[in-house]
């Protein structure tokens, strides 16, 4: 099935496409090719061997019963391919079906790059087509949305100024009942670090900042939250490819903590966030590193279990699985750590086969799930390999410790009626660590 | 800024206040010292939501639910946000504004310390309050506050219509304005930000975002000509009569001056420019090569790199900047007009010059413990906590405030040649 038989109505992609001629396609294609891209898309493109060992390593792929459109050298023939091809002569429907591609049938998770005999990163090419269709102002309008609410409020969910410092001040005012002394210290210089976290939680999951607070409290951490700007580590920009966006996000983020002087910034259970902020948004702005460290939570809580710092009043002893998110492990390594802390928390762990750096993705990262409700459908069906993982496991709970897998799991689980509950790192923790009498 | 010529500047230690935390209270937050080091304060919890200012030995007789952001300003006043009845309010020097809000944030003040503003949220609607008088008109929503250097006059970026869920296209009609004083502009644009006034004649700029793609500076309403790749914080001349930004062109940034490229787009980043008092220099934090950074001097960038420069500080006579400089927020340097001083320290803070411009300033830490460093010499001794130091008026001494032992500390030391 080609794209051409499967598109999906969405008002953003169809907005875009309206204003389209084929002239600007291929000047903007052009541009694109003359000034962001270099070696690394010619090398690419010319060195692909149409193997295949990439088709079996995404989970689109496998989930769509072995359709080669959905394979990743089958996403790159119908789309970057066909415009170098094409020299950019394509047509404005042509671009819907790319940028449906690009936006909502690829994670960027970078599995089939592992698969690969020659490491071609079809994560990469996918961006530069995303880049491309930002160029062109095709967009998802969900994504979209995001992408605009970060650029008004600095947060990906228009979270205003004064609802954020209440959040703070709500959530700090409830873990009293339970922590009397509990605070969550408000723009502290010279602390050890900041927490920063993703819109949804101030939104949608506050416990989570909830329990944040309890774990800082209860380690004795010296710790900060900020009340400006900034605050919100996400970046939808760097999915829609408007990377000035990103940059400016990233900014604002680092400069909150040279700001505060603190030594770290801590994160919050997230994915895409922390790839925004080691690898893509932080080199955008000219720093070859990131200019202040960012530590994951995974990291976090191995710290401190490592210098035990939070005591346990027991073990999860159901069967537990763990979901390893790619930007955090597949793009940064983190899959010792994180099963350091989960033994830590649970006697019974099953790993899904396969794992570690080969787990499959969640099939909402990578900015899927932020493409909203029309693309809901194909991205849950796109992954029943996720929902077989599962399942083989016989996990009655899985650990997610990032946000965009926890949304895409939800779904996948719900789907398919597996019956497992989801968890973060700091919900187990939370459950299961002394508190007050 | 800080009138000190009033201030004890004899040389010597003196011991404050105990400021360890009473028993009797349930906590002590943290501890700010005055500028004339004369007062220290701390937010404490008396009770449950009963919270009050403990300055030195006495507490205040004014408890509220809530306080928050306590500091002091430039002219000795403290001031914090105060809560009470679900209604907000500003603190300034123990006495309540008498306008209440729904909430408050982002203070505020005039280089002076007399005004002061804040971010205020009525009846969910949004926009500033300049000593407790709100503007006539508020916004729907409203962020990127700034006041003018005598504290008279305040602005934002508003939102100025609304827009439903994921409303792509009235999103990039434009909703959102510049409001001064309460006063919508009437070019309605897609993205603004950091709006900025003038020293004197209260001139405002703002970086703009007119499409996805084309960024440039608008001023007093009126846009550059010219639109770039990107921008960052414009800038007035020190006379007010002109416009300073780093723009992005070609991939590069480099700066402009009323829609005029000054510095040719050569580098990586280029951000945080500062004008000499006269206006004849202009300083600037850049990146001549990528992951390099160092400062610029009228486009003439220092021969010092580093994979990270932060808190640039001009002079008071615009001879000299300084700058720090650090590699993975660790190994912190202060450098001066392009010379590293000796020592790395485990952070550092915006150096501080004096005001005949011949000693700078710096405060730092290093495992765990705080000193002040001027001309790269410590002066003061050794802190669990210090504050930024305060030149005398002749630059001839420095006021170095700090906690030791749960006392605070002030010292006055003679600066070294």
């Amino acid at each position: 099935m080609s794209i051409q038989d499967r598109k999906i109505e969405d008002e953003g992609l169809a907005y875009g496409v309206s204003k389209l001629t084929t002239d600007k396609i291929q000047q903007t294609f052009q541009a694109l090719i003359d000034n962001e891209t270099g070696a690394k898309l010619k090398a690419f493109s010319e060195s692909c061997m149409r193997c295949g060992m990439c088709a079996e390593a995404c989970h689109f792929f496998v989930s769509h019963g072995d359709d080669p459109s959905y394979s990743p050298v089958g996403k790159v023939s119908q789309t970057m391919t066909k415009l170098l091809a094409n020299d950019g002569k394509v047509t404005p429907d042509d671009i819907y079906g790319m940028a449906q591609i690009a936006y909502t049938e690829c994670n960027l998770c970078r599995r089939c790059v592992h698969y690969c005999p020659i490491g071609i990163d079809v994560a990469y090419i996918m961006t530069t087509i995303r880049r491309f269709c930002h160029k062109l102002g095709v967009t998802p309008q969900y994504i979209q949305d995001t992408a605009h609410s970060h650029s008004a409020t600095m947060n990906q969910m228009w979270v205003k100024d004064d609802e954020w410092v209440d959040s703070l001040f709500w959530q700090e005012d409830e873990a009293r009942e339970e922590f009397p002394n509990l605070r969550i210290p408000m723009d502290k210089e010279g602390a050890d670090f900041y927490y920063s976290v993703i819109a949804p939680e101030p939104k949608f999951r506050t416990q989570l900042i909830y329990q944040a607070a309890a774990i800082m409290n209860e380690a004795g951490c010296d710790w900060t939250m900020p009340s400006m700007p900034g605050w919100d580590n996400s970046d939808m920009c760097m999915y829609s490819g408007d990377f000035e966006m990103m940059g400016r996000l990233k900014r604002q983020h680092f400069e909150l903590a040279q700001k505060l002087k603190v030594s770290r910034i801590v994160m919050g259970e997230c994915g895409h966030a922390f790839r925004s902020i080691y690898d893509n948004g932080n080199r955008w702005l000219g720093w070859k590193d990131y200019p202040v460290p960012v530590v994951h939570s995974i990291e976090f809580f191995a710290e401190l279990f490592e210098q035990g710092r939070i005591k346990l009043t027991g073990k999860i002893q159901e069967p537990v699985t763990i979901h390893d998110p790619c930007n955090i492990i597949r793009g940064y390594g983190l899959m010792d750590k994180l099963r350091y802390v989960a033994h830590q928390l649970c006697d019974n762990i099953v790993e899904m086969y396969p794992n570690r750096e080969h787990n499959y993705c969640c099939s909402a990262g990578g900015g899927v799930i932020n493409c909203g409700p029309p693309f809901k459908k194909v991205r849950v069906e796109g992954n029943l390999a996720k929902a077989n993982q599962l399942k083989a496991t016989g996990a009655k709970i899985c650990i997610a410790p990032c946000h965009n897998c926890h949304g895409g799991l939800e779904d996948v689980i719900h789907h398919y009626d597996l019956g497992i509950e989801l968890k973060f790192l700091g919900d187990l923790i939370y459950e299961l660590m002394e508190k007050p009498e | 800024m800080y009138k000190t010529k009033t201030w004890n500047w004899e040389v010597g230690q003196r011991t404050i206040a105990d400021m360890t935390p009473n028993s009797d209270h349930k906590w002590q937050e943290e501890i700010f010292i005055s500028p004339d080091g004369e007062k220290a304060s701390a937010v404490v919890c008396l009770d449950d939501a009963e919270f009050s200012i403990r300055t030195n030995d006495s507490v205040s007789e004014n408890t509220f639910e809530k306080l928050w952001e306590l500091n002091y300003t430039t002219n000795g006043d403290l001031c914090c946000y105060a809560m009470q009845d679900e209604e907000w309010t500003v603190m300034v020097a123990d006495k309540p504004w008498e306008e209440t809000y729904g909430f408050v944030w982002s203070p505020l003040f005039s280089a002076d310390g007399k005004n002061v503003a804040t971010a205020v949220q009525q009846d969910m609607e949004y926009g500033m309050s300049v000593n407790g008088a709100i503007w006539e008109t508020l916004f729907e929503n409203a962020n990127n506050f700034a006041i003018s250097p005598d504290g008279k006059k305040s602005a934002a970026v508003v939102q100025v219509k609304s827009m439903g869920q994921a409303d792509l296209k009235t999103f990039r009609s434009g909703i959102f304005s510049i409001a001064v004083d309460g006063v919508a502009w009437d070019n309605n644009l897609m993205n603004l930000w950091t709006p900025v006034f003038d020293n004197n004649a209260y001139r405002v700029a703002a970086q703009v975002r007119l499409t996805l793609y084309d960024y440039s500076i608008i001023v007093d309403n009126t846009l550059w000509e010219n639109t770039y790749q990107g921008v960052w914080e414009p800038l007035f001349t020190p006379d007010g009569k002109h416009v300073v930004a780093p723009v992005r062109q070609g991939g590069k940034w480099g700066m402009a001056k009323d829609g005029q490229l000054i510095w040719q787009a050569t580098y990586a980043n280029c951000w945080h420019h500062q004008f000499s008092e006269d206006g004849e220099n202009l300083y600037a934090i850049v990146a001549p090569e990528y992951g390099k950074f160092t400062v610029a001097a009228n486009d003439k960038p220092w021969e010092m790199r580093s994979p990270v420069v932060t808190d640039l500080a001009v002079s008071p006579d615009g001879k000299k900047a300084a700058a720090l400089a650090n590699t993975l927020n660790k190994d912190w340097r202060v450098c001066v007009n392009g010379s590293v001083w000796d020592g790395s320290y485990d952070m550092a803070w915006k150096p501080v010059f004096c005001p005949n411009s011949e000693a700078v300033a710096a405060k730092v830490r290093k495992n765990g413990r705080y000193n002040v460093l001027v001309n790269g010499k410590p002066v003061g001794g050794e802190f669990d906590m210090c504050f930024d130091p305060i030149f005398n008026a002749d630059g001839s001494k420095v006021l170095v405030r700090g906690l030791h032992d749960g006392k605070a500390l002030r010292v006055v030391a003679n600066v070294p040649k």
